[in-house]
């Protein structure tokens, strides 16, 4: 009984700091409006995804990302009690897709950016821990893929691969992870010489434990403030290849796809020319909104976390 | 010396990268079948015929070393295959392409570079009070804009709403038949510069119409990244202890802030204008499909939806090529300007 009073005492102790600037960390969150309303954006759509089979009740129940269709009309409807923001070009009801399409924009970006942040910190530790030939090719193939521009390279890999949303999201896990890589490297270059490292080896601590252990946990801030960021920018990507007709396939409950639907129908009948401006509307403010959620949020976050920015 | 020695270790850190490009290329390629790959090689229609010669020919069945070499070959003479999408050979029609995509880039880097600087100075010199609030929250509203999406909004107002004011595409219908007579002599291909060459000033505006909405659209998302990286900059110079020097030697703050820590401020802007070049790409890709601006991102963008392989390798490889260089570039007047680099 005394024994564990003591452990968690020590425990306490411990991990201590960590917990404090934790606590700082959330105090200057709370403080900053911006980040707020980044917060609160994101609980939205999280409300939204999780809740779409109760706002939008699928009609086929063993596909629910097919948005259902009211009939095959080429011409868009305006919103109605029926269909809430109206149907697109094909009768694809609007609303339908984008509470679904919620879902998928959730379902990507974590993927994606989970995927890389694992891929990232396995061959960014490898190639800072153990530096010399490892690190020198890991890195000149960073380099390499970071010479190219995101959206090019994903366009060639998502043609070679096929098109569709799972062969985009592998596409941005390809083209997304080396940034990642270069910046844990970094960080545990600049922790390696640490004597809290120095003193873990001289124990005898395998290098395993040495990296999840010591040098991780000192170095991941970083990279959750990437992540945070990133998750905005891997959902416009994505919904980017959609649009350019290279994702997801047409009918599929996703607002790049959906944004697509509008192309041929920016402009209405001369004596109404914004007659169809709930297809392009309704999807796009989705993505920006769903976006500027994460991107507000990693923004707050880049300023509390950096060690430069925190104090002043 | 110094100087020569910095730049060959430069130069020769190129290598690696532009045979990491290749690498990748490769790769992709491979993952097509011998007879989709074959595209590559075809630069006449007539090989068309004799798809089976060409897979023969090129050793598209062999090991893959062998097949790296004999395509890396290829390349080198100029050869990178023939472009469905374009119906000519891809380097005729990369050549094609260029033009609109060169005028698109002209018009809107400067008001990118411009505005963005301008923008991330006045935020950081007011940090944390209403301008500064304001200029953020507009770059992140812009840095999560799609560009796609905002484009479209775009044409929606100023080609519905306003009924043609700013059109979609390059040209007009008849200055489109005027630039394409024996009128009408071109230079560059650059349709403003070749009107105001001509001396045709209705061909000017045509033009500029047409350049309006896709320069803001890729103004607006592009120079939010270029603001960000300007105000934290900003806002490190100013900690420096040359700020406090020159404050206490009683220059004005206008001197300082202009003189001292702009200018300062400004190097980090231009150490990832490499980035920024790729994030420009990026959205030259997505501006001109929408605007249907025929340039290389629209080429690109039939290619890659109708799988014309080759023109899809080509961009590929002209876009590593051309981020290569720009930090080739960029590094090499650093060194210049800055001896700690070539010295250390």
């Amino acid at each position: 009984m005394k024994m564990s009073v003591i452990q968690r005492s020590e425990f306490k102790e411990r991990l201590h700091p960590r917990i404090k600037e934790l606590g700082f960390s959330l105090n200057r969150l709370k403080k900053s409006p911006l980040s707020l309303i980044g917060l609160s954006l994101i609980l939205f759509f999280l409300a939204i995804a999780i809740f779409a089979p109760q706002l939008a009740p699928p009609k086929y129940s063993h596909n629910p990302y097919r948005i259902p269709r009211d009939g095959y009309s080429a011409i868009p409807r305006p919103p109605s009690p029926e269909h809430p923001f109206g149907t697109t070009e094909g009768q694809y009801d609007i609303y339908y897709g984008v509470i679904w399409g919620t879902r998928t924009a959730f379902r990507v970006g974590i993927t994606v950016v989970g995927s890389i942040l694992v891929i990232g910190i396995i061959l960014g530790s490898i190639s800072g821990y153990y530096g010399g030939a490892v690190d020198e090719i890991i890195m000149r193939i960073v380099d390499t893929f970071m010479s190219l521009p995101t959206l090019v390279l994903a366009m060639a890999l998502v043609s070679a691969l096929g098109h569709s949303l799972d062969n985009v999201m592998k596409a941005l896990i390809i083209v997304g992870w080396p940034s990642y890589a270069r910046l844990i490297r970094g960080d545990i270059l600049a922790v390696r010489e640490e004597d809290y490292v120095q003193a873990a080896r001289a124990v005898g601590c395998s290098n395993l434990r040495i990296i999840l252990k010591h040098v991780l946990p000192n170095a991941i801030y970083p990279l959750l403030i990437m992540a945070s960021l990133d998750v905005g920018a891997v959902v416009l990507t994505a919904a980017a290849l959609s649009f350019l007709g290279l994702g997801a396939p047409v009918g599929y409950a996703d607002w790049g796809q959906m944004t697509s639907f509008a192309r041929n129908w920016v402009i209405g009948p001369p004596s109404n020319p914004l007659a169809y401006w709930y297809t392009i509307t309704i999807p796009g403010l989705f993505i920006l909104f769903f976006v500027l959620g994460w991107n507000l949020l990693g923004d707050a976050f880049r300023d509390i976390l950096d060690p430069k920015l925190r104090r002043r | 010396m110094k100087m020569r020695n910095y730049i060959i270790r430069r130069v020769l850190l190129v290598i690696p990268v532009l045979f990491g490009v290749s690498i990748i290329i490769f790769v992709i390629l491979s993952l097509f079948s011998p007879e989709q790959r074959a595209a590559t090689f075809i630069t006449d229609v007539k090989q068309l015929r004799d798809i089976q010669g060409v897979i023969r020919m090129h050793h598209l069945d062999a090991p893959l070393y062998v097949q790296y070499f004999s395509w890396i070959k290829e390349v080198f003479k100029g050869n990178l295959g023939w472009s469905k999408t374009a119906s000519r050979p891809v380097l005729e029609a990369f050549f094609y392409f260029l033009p609109n995509t060169v005028e698109l880039g002209l018009f809107s880097t400067p008001f990118i570079i411009l505005i963005g600087i301008y923008l991330g100075s006045t935020a950081a010199v007011h940090q944390d009070k209403f301008v500064d609030h304001i200029t953020r929250a507009a770059a992140i509203i812009g840095w999560s804009l799609p560009t796609f999406w905002f484009g479209l909004v775009l044409l929606m107002i100023f080609y519905g709403y306003f009924k043609g004011l700013f059109p979609p595409e390059s040209l007009g219908l008849s200055s489109n038949l005027y630039v394409n007579s024996e009128n009408f002599v071109r230079f560059t291909r650059i349709n403003t510069i070749d009107a105001l060459l001509n001396r045709e000033w209705w061909i000017f505006i045509d033009a500029l119409r047409h350049l309006i909405l896709p320069v803001i659209t890729l103004t607006v998302v592009q120079c939010a990244l270029v603001m960000r990286i300007m105000r934290s900059s900003m806002l490190e110079a100013l900690g420096r202890g040359y700020v406090t020097t020159a404050r206490a030697k009683g220059a004005s703050e206008k001197t300082v802030i202009k003189k001292h820590v702009r200018r300062n401020a400004m190097i980090p802007v231009i150490t990832v204008s490499g980035y920024l070049f790729a994030g420009l790409m990026n959205g030259v890709v997505i501006t001109e499909t929408i605007f249907n601006r025929k340039g290389l991102g629209w080429w690109w963008w039939r290619s890659a939806v109708q799988l014309d392989i080759p023109s899809i390798m080509a961009a590929v490889l002209f876009n590593g090529v051309l981020f290569v260089l720009t930090n080739l570039i960029v590094d090499l007047l650093y060194a210049y300007i800055d001896p700690r680099i070539r010295l250390g």
